[in-house]
């Protein structure tokens, strides 16, 4: 291709624990506000972490012109159908009739669909031998065949987010769903910025949606200990960066965006509310359990994003201030994240990375697993559109291997500095996947 | 400008076999490995037949210092694991895994290699968490519903403790990472060393093309120069047969111990499919990288497109067959003109087809909306009656298979105990050579999601 094709970011849409609309929420997390409190969907009373950060709430019905179509659509699914309904409409699509649907793609990091729990549980128990502690698969297969539903079982899958959209929107064009783990739906955002620079489509739907907060989901978290068990307070568990941090809390929601090519946005009058300028993708290619300790990975990813971007992470701009004017921390609140990401951070900023606003909205939304890269880098976009900076909540004690600008307990107005117009937003997934998007203001 | 990818290796794990030998020579030789269903007791299922990969141990896949990781590995990973390995051999890369072996140091810098791995949505192991719950059951009435299980039980935080081994610690710590679909790509990258960019498609049928296409566009870009790229899955667990019970793809299967009689591509009255386990990995190399170190090339991945129907099939849907059939075609057509082909320059067709009627109906229509009058004389290439239905490793399987029918110039055999519709050639035959330019490769998901590549000869 000749000319470079450039990517805006035209519309966005979530449904978070603090909410669904977009200023509504970003408001809450300005305030600081976080919406922890104990698990309502099945009785976590005796589980070591009996708190999450639940959508409450959700009205479906109020955010799809036609639920009939979506009857068996699991909650995730039913997540990222609100959410891309407002990005849809945000973005001017709903006035677009004769937007060419095979130039309209999607890229999801959608996570799979709640489990059945106790029609799974039962038709379990009912095909093992206590005696001889074996399984009877008979005996299972009588009882799950019984129990099960098969559009609850198909509806698990992970692609069938991405048939809903397709169905609701009317997508013809290329469609992806990715599982990176936490790091999904930055992947995901990505990946369709790439298609959309090779031409392979002039407009993406793309971000992702979760929710683990089931039985099975937060035992498996549980199990490896990356929760908090701070029980005894919910409103404080979530503590990036601080030294008492003792992992993180489930949350759940699904972030979308519109992405589009600036001419195709242009010509059709949208409005771009900020560019895409840059994505990073690595492996640690270390450990499945453990971050490599140089936090090499995630300088890597956050490097290639700067780099695309015509940044130079160690160069001031010509306002003296760091190019760089905000990154959105992967911050989960364990302590090894936090404590490699600030590694990784002063490794790619050298000098400059003390100037650098670094926060973590975990601390206020809890970790949207799969959704939580797209839900993050919207803040992003609003920390641009607003020029303030999200915070950190409950960083009460500060951890001397983690001695960067957290942004601290109260949210930052940036714009007697020159505002935001630079931002990183970065996610990392179990097993060593890292992804890094860089966005900026559109100046056209 | 946009960098040539050659396919350089290739590691499939099927029930034929490991490696790329027993693929080709069981499908040239006619050979179904479709049987009687070994792994789990199959009685409570109507389809007791499917692909099982044999004599397969994950750790003979895996360097030294990394086989304790295989206890956390769910059998989709061991799969991946293992094609990967052997794909490395078989494109004589030297990797991480080679550590052990002095004077060999890694073809590429890892930084400059990438993994894209195709995943389904891995059942966790049956009987391991059915013991861990059968130790929280109560016999309060409001537990009858899980049959007695007990989340209170389950939880590990009472007072007095309500029963020193039970609840969810008996499950391992590292259970779920048994079972996130990104891990069969995770493993890969640690054991070989893969820095570069790497991703974990989950498109059910799709995956494994979608990411051969996703692997590509990295090359292409410059991000990466070499990659393991395609899906693995198996299928062969209680909830995976009951899930695909509930699409309705399952053949009865009686009596019969010969699977590869029971799947019948795009013959209207077949019974349904038969699942297996099992997938691919290919070495996708940047065409001067690949030439610079001598590697030997089966094939160029010369084309890819994608696309979605707007109706999906999930059986909850509104039917609309005809845009259903329009997603593949626009796909093939993407990929024709990704690759600058028409569709007059393809010579044969490496078919989704799983003998799954009304879906190898849908795919009909599409190769009949693209090639239109020409299809009769197009070869279509088969794997499903070969190695069954492998989920997220079918499309590795196939385009594994039209690789190396380009490379070797010849069709493997057809099996096909069905008819076919004569406006496709898709009855049973026997090896045969051939001349085949460019192989058109075709995948789909009952999500919806479609996609084409295309493999062409290197001259």
């Amino acid at each position: 291709m000749s000319t470079r094709r450039r990517v805006t970011i035209t519309g966005m849409g979530w449904v978070t624990p603090l909410g669904t609309d977009v200023s509504g929420v970003w408001a809450r997390l300005v305030r600081g506000e976080n919406a922890f409190g104990p698990i309502t969907r099945f009785n976590a009373s005796t589980f070591a972490t009996n708190f999450a950060a639940e959508v409450r709430g959700f009205n479906f019905e109020a955010h799809v012109p036609d639920p009939g179509k979506h009857t068996h659509a699991g909650l995730s699914t039913r997540f990222a159908l609100a959410a891309a309904r407002q990005a849809w409409s945000q973005a001017g699509l709903d006035a677009h009739s004769s937007l060419d649907r095979r130039r309209l793609g999607m890229y999801f990091g959608a996570g799979e669909g709640s489990l059945d729990f106790s029609n799974f549980t039962r038709s379990n128990l009912a095909g093992f031998d206590l005696a001889t502690r074996t399984l009877n698969d008979q005996a299972w297969a009588t009882e799950a065949r019984q129990r099960l539903s098969a559009p609850v079982e198909i509806e698990q899958e992970p692609n069938s987010t991405l048939t809903h959209l397709a169905r609701e929107f009317g997508v013809r064009g290329p469609a992806y769903n990715c599982m990176t783990a936490c790091a999904a739906s930055t992947q995901a955002v990505g990946e369709a910025y790439e298609l959309i620079k090779r031409g392979d489509a002039d407009t993406m739907l793309a971000g992702g949606t979760h929710s683990m907060i089931h039985p099975l989901g937060i035992t498996g978290f549980i199990r490896l200990t990356a929760m908090s068990t701070s029980r005894e307070d919910p409103a404080r568990a979530s503590r990036p960066f601080d030294k008492d941090r003792d992992g993180f809390v489930m949350g759940e929601g699904a972030g979308v965006l519109v992405l589009e090519e600036l001419g195709h946005a242009l010509a059709r009058g949208a409005t771009p509310l900020v560019e895409v300028a840059g994505f990073g993708s690595s492996a640690d290619a270390f450990r499945i359990t453990d971050i490599h300790p140089d936090g090499k990975g995630a300088v890597a990813a956050m490097l290639q994003a700067c780099r695309m971007a015509g940044i130079n992470p160690r160069e001031p701009g010509e306002d003296g201030r760091p190019q760089v004017h905000y990154v959105s921390a992967h911050g989960t609140g364990t302590q090894e994240n936090d404590r490699i990401e600030t590694i990784a951070v002063k490794t790619l900023f050298g000098s400059l990375a003390p100037r650098v606003p670094f926060s973590s909205v975990k601390s206020m939304l809890g970790h949207l697993i799969q959704a939580a890269g797209a839900v993050e880098l919207m803040t992003c976009v609003q920390a641009i559109r607003t020029g303030v900076l999200p915070p950190t909540m409950n960083l009460r004690n500060p951890d001397p291997e983690c001695d960067l600008d957290y942004v601290p307990n109260a949210a930052r107005d940036c714009k007697p500095q020159g505002g935001v117009r630079v931002c990183l937003s970065n996610s990392f997934g179990f097993g060593g996947q890292n992804n890094t998007i860089c966005v900026r203001a559109f100046t056209g | 400008m946009a960098r040539d990818v050659f396919i350089t290796g290739i590691g499939s794990v099927s029930a034929l076999g490991v490696g790329v030998q027993p693929l080709w020579e069981g499908m040239c030789a006619g050979r179904s490995s479709l049987g009687p269903l070994t792994l789990l007791d199959p009685s409570g299922f109507s389809s007791k037949l499917g692909g099982e990969v044999k004599n397969f141990a994950a750790k003979d896949y895996v360097p030294k210092s990394y086989r304790k990781a295989v206890k956390v590995m769910a059998r989709d990973i061991e799969l991946a694991v293992g094609a990967a390995k052997v794909a490395v051999d078989d494109a004589g890369l030297v990797t991480r895994s080679h550590a052990d072996t002095p004077d060999r140091s890694p073809s590429y810098e890892a930084s400059r290699m990438g993994c894209h791995i195709g995943a389904g949505l891995i059942a966790a192991e049956t009987l391991e968490l059915a013991a861990a719950q059968a130790t929280a059951v109560s016999d309060d009435p409001a537990d009858a519903a899980a049959g007695g299980f007990s989340l209170r039980n389950w939880g590990t935080v009472s007072t007095p403790a309500l029963s020193p081994k039970g609840g969810m610690d008996n499950l391992p710590p590292l259970w779920m990472l048994k079972y996130l679909p990104n891990m069969l790509a995770c493993h890969v990258t640690i054991i070989h060393g893969c820095e570069g960019p790497s991703n974990t498609i989950t498109c059910a049928e799709a995956s494994s093309l979608l990411s051969l296409g996703e692997s590509r566009r990295v090359i292409e870009r410059g991000d990466a120069d070499v990659c393991f790229s395609g899906g693995a899955e198996s299928k062969l667990s209680l909830m995976g047969l009951m899930r695909a019970e509930f699409t309705g793809r399952l053949a009865p299967t009686g009596e019969a111990t010969d699977g590869g009689a029971i799947v019948r591509p795009f013959d209207p009255d077949a019974p349904g499919t038969l699942l297996a386990e099992g997938g691919g990995i290919l070495i996708l190399e940047a065409e001067p990288a690949a030439r610079a170190r001598g590697a030997r090339a089966y094939a160029r991945l010369s084309g890819f497109g994608a696309a979605q129907s707007p109706t999906g099939y999930l059986p909850t849907g509104p039917e609309a067959p005809e845009a259903e059939d329009q997603a593949l075609q626009l796909a093939i057509e993407a990929a024709l003109r990704d690759a600058g082909l028409s569709p007059g320059d393809i010579d044969a067709i490496a078919s989704h087809a799983l003998g799954w009627a009304d879906h190898d109906a849908t795919e009909l229509r599409a190769l009949s909306a693209v090639f239109g009058a020409r299809l009769p004389d197009i070869e279509i290439l088969t794997t499903a009656p070969f190695v069954g239905d492998m989920g997220a490793g079918h499309g590795a399987v196939q385009a594994a298979a039209a690789a190396l029918a380009v490379f070797h110039q010849t069709l493997p055999a057809r099996l096909n105990a069905g008819r076919p519709p004569a406006r496709v050639r898709a009855g049973a035959a026997p090896t045969r050579p051939a001349t085949l330019r460019h192989v058109l490769v075709v995948s789909a998901s009952i999500g919806g999601q479609n996609s084409a590549a295309i493999l062409s000869r290197i001259t």
